[in-house]
């Protein structure tokens, strides 16, 4: 990636896409038009491809060694100053976020240049596709965002990350943070990020009107009393439960998991040799089942499915807390829904008093070429003053204790008090508790159960999920 | 000498290509199935050779079968719907139709699009809200008075891989169109007057003369469209993400690969596109080296 930034490489890369274009034309209209040519026109289109052919592999060879060399000459002296900075945050609101935070780093670092290296796509996908491809070819970028916990189990294990407790200790980051996220990102003693920010994700959203317009006095606080208020709101034709895509039903499942086995049972479930095949884990699965039972048509992403509730046409939707950005931010990025009157929130059924998170975090890659100017990055994002530009921008909380309440306002006031006093516990989908091979195949199997509605298979596949993939 | 001269220059030219297509193409197939033959299930271990274990233990595997089945569903609907409406394209076309050139460049435009940009527009356009919610067709077959006609489109589990290769007919009829339209001009009027100088009917002679000419094309517009069809993954992926719903061995082998960490099993399902697709290929490329021996 280095190498396209700078010039010459990049103007070598522009030409050679116009030379093959060029060479590509004249055998394309053949290719395109052949009721224009004799009955023998195959093969003499055949003829005329072969040169083009030669001249696309002869250019894209020499696109290949003028990058390479490129690199070498010019490459090095500008490295040392650069900080890449991998990470997904491009949508509204979170690219908002990254330029605060950046901005105060080229202040604090005026002799290094920041380079925003995000890759777009929710939830890290494709960023996280990029990024394996990049680790192995041991070309890391000087720090990339993960979410903390087991998402970066992987890259421990393979040896890509180095630990970064000298700057909880430098920093004295241990008191700032809470105790049960610190003990929660410790693998072997290890600590391998710096949580930016804090999100919830059992975090009920709900619609007034729709609620009154069933007769539901309020948010349901446990998961029958769910179930009861789904059921009214189907008599009245709206949408009970609104659902996106595949990884919005694991977002359910990880809310009803806790809803129904409370918050020791849920924790247990994640560490190596647990249990998935009693009882209670039956009785949740069926629960999730029942609720599923009740969602509308699947919407392409959370986003639809949010907005089915913040529009009146759903009464219900377990998202995570990057919902109340999006409900409430102003046109162009967000709906301009007023809070409280066209939604409101409440922990998920049966959750209350346990706030189930999830954080993006940096890392420290071993091998990257600017490691000082990482360490300069992840001061910025540890800052007590990095954390508040960047989260009230962003939607979402900082993982530290001691941020400005003012900055934090509406729904952000709630999770901030929850963040406090609440028991934790780490988010599934969002990478704290399950590695990313487990997540992969605990998606697989909500995938299956969607299509099959077959309870016994799911628990089935949870139960070889885990034990394949606990550690 | 002189015989150098005459093969040396066109060697040379064809080098790059060559030396590129033997790394790229062949290399990384020899390479691929390697690492499908070991028990390389994250990216730390070496792996050691496993035979084809792999190949075999896939099978017991639930999404392994739903994403064959699709991609068969897929292909059926997918060829079989832009082999019709492209023949009958051309057919129509060649009747003589008028503002013929523009009718052309309208059926071939969607040939220009990216799969990624097509399947965008058609996530779109097959959104499963009905009644009240339709939106897309839905709303298009409520407006018609076909209400009773709106569905899942591609969320649908049993018939979804049905409707995800209406955008692959879409884009790629217009292509058999101009395939087909060639082949038709390819017959020698000769043929159909005589033809009709003994007494043929006009669809006799499309029967036993015009179709019979026509099936070498066909094969090659069954060929082009097999392959892109068995190692379709922009397009699902454009409309639906990675979900297990619209899951294809393309897609599989995305997920294998990057969300579970485990490159052999993606080798292993790559091995088996390479193979789906050679099976498509191979009879074909038999059958042109024998024509061609045949001709010359």
């Amino acid at each position: 990636m280095h190498t396209l930034t700078t010039g010459r490489a990049k103007w070598v890369t522009d030409n050679a896409v116009s030379y093959v274009l060029v060479a590509l034309g004249g055998p394309f209209r053949a290719f395109t038009q052949p009721w224009n040519s004799n009955p023998k026109g195959w093969v003499s289109m055949r003829r005329r491809w072969m040169p083009a052919v030669a001249l696309v592999g002869l250019l894209s060879l020499a696109a290949c060694g003028g990058g390479g060399g490129d690199q070498g000459a010019t490459g090095g002296e500008s490295a040392s100053r650069q900080v890449e900075v991998y990470s997904w945050w491009t949508g509204p609101g979170e690219a908002d976020g990254l330029k605060a935070m950046r901005g105060i780093f080229e202040k604090q670092n005026p002799d290094l240049t920041f380079f925003d290296a995000a890759v777009a796509g929710g939830s890290g996908n494709n960023a996280r596709a990029v990024l394996a491809a990049k680790l192995q070819a041991d070309t890391p970028p000087d720090t990339f965002q993960g979410h903390a916990g087991a998402e970066l189990q992987g890259y421990i294990k393979a040896g890509d990350l180095e630990p970064v407790n000298f700057l909880y200790d430098e920093l004295k980051l241990k008191g700032v943070f809470p105790d049960q996220l610190v003990q929660q990102i410790t693998v072997n003693g290890q600590i391998y990020s710096v949580p930016v920010n804090i999100h919830r994700s059992n975090v009920l959203w709900f619609s007034p009107s729709v609620l009154r317009e069933a007769g539901v006095a309020g948010p349901p606080a446990t998961i029958p009393e769910f179930v009861a208020a789904l059921e009214k709101v189907k008599a009245t034709g709206k949408i009970p439960l609104s659902i996106g895509s595949e990884w919005t039903l694991t977002h359910l499942l990880e809310s009803v998991l806790l809803g129904s086995l409370g918050p020791d049972a849920y924790t247990a479930l994640w560490a190596p040799g647990a249990d998935w095949s009693t009882p209670q884990i039956t009785r949740a699965l069926t629960d999730f089942k029942t609720i599923v039972s009740y969602a509308g048509p699947p919407q392409d992403d959370w986003q639809p499915a949010s907005k089915q509730v913040a529009d009146g046409e759903a009464a219900f939707n377990i998202m995570g807390d990057w919902a109340y950005g999006f409900f409430h931010n102003p046109p162009d990025g967000g709906l301009g829904k007023q809070s409280k009157v066209d939604f409101d929130w409440a922990p998920a059924p049966g959750t209350d008093g346990t706030f189930m998170w999830l954080s993006d975090s940096f890392t420290l890659p071993k091998g990257a070429k600017n490691r000082d100017g990482a360490v300069a990055w992840l001061k910025v994002a540890a800052s007590k003053e990095g954390q508040d530009a960047f989260n009230p921008k962003k939607g979402s909380i900082p993982a530290r204790k001691d941020a400005d309440p003012a900055l934090y306002t509406d729904y952000l006031a709630d999770a901030l008090k929850d963040w406090s006093e609440d028991r934790l516990v780490g988010s599934i989908q969002h990478g704290v508790v399950a590695n990313q091979p487990w997540l992969a195949a605990i998606n697989e199997a909500v995938g299956l159960f969607q299509a099959g509605q077959d309870v016994a298979a799911l628990q089935a596949a949870l139960a070889d999920a885990a034990a394949a993939n606990a550690q | 000498m002189t015989r150098m001269r005459r093969w040396l220059p066109g060697l040379l030219l064809l080098s790059p290509s060559i030396a590129a297509i033997a790394i790229f193409v062949y290399g990384m197939l020899g390479w691929n199935l390697q690492v499908a033959m070991t028990d390389r299930h994250d990216e730390i271990s070496e792996g050691r050779f496993v035979g084809l274990t792999n190949f075999v233990q896939l099978w017991d595997q639930p999404r392994w079968h739903i994403s064959v089945e699709h991609a068969v569903v897929f292909t059926l609907v997918f060829v079989g719907g832009a082999l019709l409406l492209g023949w009958l394209l051309a057919f129509l076309m060649e009747r003589g139709i008028r503002g013929e050139g523009t009718f052309r460049a309208i059926y071939l435009f969607p040939m220009a699009i990216s799969f990624v940009a097509t399947g965008i527009v058609w996530r779109w356009l097959m959104n499963a809200g009905t009644g009240e919610r339709a939106v897309g067709l839905n709303a298009l077959l409520d407006g018609l008075g076909l209400g009773f006609l709106q569905w899942q489109w591609f969320r649908d589990p049993d018939w979804g891989m049905a409707a995800m290769a209406i955008p692959a007919v879409w884009q790629m009829s217009g292509y058999v169109m101009a395939l087909f339209l060639a082949g038709f001009r390819g017959v020698p009027d000769e043929l159909r007057e005589a033809a009709r100088v003994d007494g043929a009917s006009e669809w006799k002679v499309y029967r036993h003369i015009v179709l019979p000419l026509l099936r070498p094309v066909t094969l090659s517009a069954l060929i082009i469209l097999g392959h892109i069809s068995l190692k379709v993954f922009d397009l699902i992926v454009a409309v639906a993400g990675t979900q297990v719903v619209t899951d294809v061995p393309a897609v599989f082998m995305w997920v294998a690969v990057f969300d579970s960490h485990d490159p052999a099993k993606g080798a292993t399902i790559a091995a088996y596109i390479v193979l789906s697709v050679t099976v498509f290929v191979v009879p074909y490329l038999i059958w042109s080296v024998r024509r061609e021996r045949r001709e010359s």
